[in-house]
């Protein structure tokens, strides 16, 4: 079967993000970028899948500026088949990701759709439940293991009680959760080989996907800092703290 | 301005999370309708029809929603939230689940983890794990909305006296079945709302060792939390993950015990009142923003921290 994997160029998770001074946004300029850690999962996971003989074939869509490709070439380091890059400078939203992606899912017919969870930039947390919904499909969010079984593929979801599992019709959307797997690192040799793999390049217009972001963002503030607190010397002294000074206990 | 409130329940009792929603309902301003969905709902019903400031409690009792899955709770809500200027729902993992697909066969946007309301449709709300705080203005006729409880004061529980009313609309989307759970069982209080709350990090060495972390939670009426890294390496379960991708606290008082304050930790707890960090790395980055740091070896300070406890509590 045919998987496609939905990945994000963001910020990388390491870096430490800084608010702009004039409070537009956060600053992106000569910052490292990376595939959005639940993307890598995502991938992972489909690369597993097609390691079990489960999926035949995976594609790897992103979308985003030109730079994008890096993290599709990435993805294709990691084994997935093609890449398609969505090329747009525009800032894309969660809903018109969603309608992006269902115009590839209409030309790809895949059986399985994985995306992350939640992008670590907008933390939206939308994206996948949207593309289900606009296709039709069933939903395993926030998966931590997915077992596809014929025509139904069995997703363990992290839930806040615990752990749920559903069973869905294929095709269907899966969004991963951390425990899903741990993302291997791409070979050199694999590096090199990906560059040959096929990429190609659409624009929204092509897949009839006009971007009409129906949010804007007034303002980006850097949220209120703690104020430095005290060492304490010993236990005694900190539930002593505790009891008269906060007086949380 | 009319506004419906999902309830988050699990069938038999309403979650107080539903409570903080309708608060973040009240700051909008306008008429608030809750909808319960699920199967065999009436106390959940009858307990949201008392929380204050609810207009009308709508319920849709069937067994497609009694696991709550998504295909079929967003069609459902998508209905019936249709003559609606706002829906609300609290951002758990159910809310989560079910909202942007409601926002998707509404063609709208969906406005993630609200923490204040600015105006009827303008809303603030954390972004890169809470390194930055966004203000954001939803264009749409129907703003769809998770909100995070922890941002809003719960409204009273009591004192209400909505009319309750029975829809028999039925959506089974067909798509998705409930195979089974495992919930995690603990007679203590609920991570996300309990007044104080410990954690353990990987510093704790193993999932016996939590056994100190609870002791402590017992004697105080403490939730006990975890890290990532706790989680991971399986000491504990994911439901007691707190972070950027677990579950946001805000407790009184939060105690973390053997973890180190990475920035994703930190998006799930930086708004408790009193932050208290044991650690034996005096350079931890959780030091910067506890209010009380001890360093020491937990081994040693959690034992002694139960003792101390037991002679003041
Ligand atoms: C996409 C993404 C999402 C994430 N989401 C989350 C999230 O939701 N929640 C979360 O917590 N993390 C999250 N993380 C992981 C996060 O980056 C950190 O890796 C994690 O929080 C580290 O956990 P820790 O502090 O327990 O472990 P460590 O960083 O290893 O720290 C252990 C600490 O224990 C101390 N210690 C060790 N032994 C002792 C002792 N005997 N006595 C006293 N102190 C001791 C050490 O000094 C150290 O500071 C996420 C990461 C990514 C990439
Ligand atoms: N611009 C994009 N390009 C590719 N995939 C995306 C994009 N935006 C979101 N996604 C996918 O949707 C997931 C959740 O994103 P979000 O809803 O923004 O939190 C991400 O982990 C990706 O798999």
């Amino acid at each position: 079967m045919k998987v496609l994997v939905a990945v994000k160029r963001v910020i990388d998770y390491n870096v430490k993000v800084r608010v702009k001074p004039d409070n537009t946004g956060v600053d992106l300029a000569n910052v490292k970028m990376a595939m959005n850690p639940f993307c890598e999962i995502a991938v992972e996971e489909a690369v597993r899948l097609k390691e079990k003989g489960v999926a035949s074939e995976i594609v790897v869509v992103s979308i985003g500026p030109k730079a994008a490709q890096e993290q599709i070439r990435t993805a294709l380091a990691l084994g997935a088949d093609r890449g398609i890059h969505i090329e747009t400078d525009e800032e894309v939203q969660s809903l018109e990701a969603a309608k992006l992606l269902k115009a590839v899912v209409e030309k790809e017919e895949p059986k399985l759709v994985i995306l992350g969870k939640q992008s670590i930039d907008s933390d939206n947390n939308q994206t996948g439940q949207m593309l289900a919904a606009l296709t039709g499909m069933g939903q395993g969010t926030f998966a931590s293991e997915v077992v596809v079984d014929g025509e139904k593929v069995n997703v363990t979801r992290e839930v806040d009680g615990g752990l749920m599992t559903v069973a869905l019709n294929l095709p269907a959307v899966v969004t991963t959760d951390l425990r899903l797997n741990e993302p291997r690192y791409a070979s050199l040799p694999n590096i090199m080989k990906a560059k040959k793999k096929p990429l190609d390049a659409v624009s929204p217009a092509d897949l009839g996907v006009e971007i009409a972001p129906r949010l804007s963002t007034l303002k980006v503030e850097a949220p209120a800092a703690r104020q430095a607190g005290i060492k304490v010397a010993d236990v005694a002294e900190l539930v002593d703290k505790l009891k008269n000074e906060a007086k949380v206990i | 301005m009319s506004i419906l409130v999902i309830a988050e329940h699990d069938n038999s009792s309403l979650k107080q999370a539903t409570l903080n929603v309708v608060a973040a309902a009240k700051a909008i301003g306008g008429d608030i309708d809750v909808l319960v969905a699920g199967e065999n709902v009436g106390a959940v019903a009858e307990a949201a029809a008392k929380a204050e400031g609810v207009n009308k409690v709508l319920v849709a009792d069937n067994a497609a929603y009694g696991h709550f899955l998504a295909e079929n709770l967003g069609e459902l809500v998508a209905e019936v939230g249709k003559g609606y200027s706002h829906i609300l729902a609290a951002a758990g993992t159910t809310g989560k689940d079910f909202m942007p697909r409601v926002a998707a066969l509404l063609d709208v946007a969906q406005v993630s983890d609200i923490v204040r309301v600015e105006s009827d449709d303008t809303f603030v709300r954390p972004i890169y794990a809470g390194n930055a705080i966004a203000t954001v203005k939803a264009s749409d006729a129907i703003k769809v909305i998770t909100v995070r409880p922890t941002g809003f004061d719960p409204v009273a529980a009591e004192g209400g006296s909505a009319s309750v009313e029975q829809l028999d609309v039925v959506k089974d989307a067909g798509l998705s079945s409930f195979v089974g759970e495992e919930k995690a069982q603990s007679d203590r209080p609920d991570l996300a709302s309990a007044g104080i709350v410990i954690s353990g990090g990987r510093g704790m060495q193993n999932g016996d060792n939590f056994k100190m972390l609870e002791q402590v939670a017992d004697l105080m009426g403490a939730a006990v939390g975890a890290s990532r890294a706790a989680v991971d390496a399986g000491f504990v379960p994911n439901d007691m993950q707190v972070g950027q991708t677990g579950k946001i606290v805000a407790p009184q008082l939060y105690i973390a015990v053997g973890i180190s304050g990475a920035i994703q930790h930190l998006a799930g707890m930086s708004d408790s009142k009193v932050i208290v960090a044991i650690n034996k790395d005096e350079e931890a980055p959780i030091f910067q923003v506890a209010d009380y740091g001890l360093v020491a070896d937990l081994f040693e300070a959690v034992p002694q921290l139960e003792e101390e406890l037991k002679k003041v509590l």
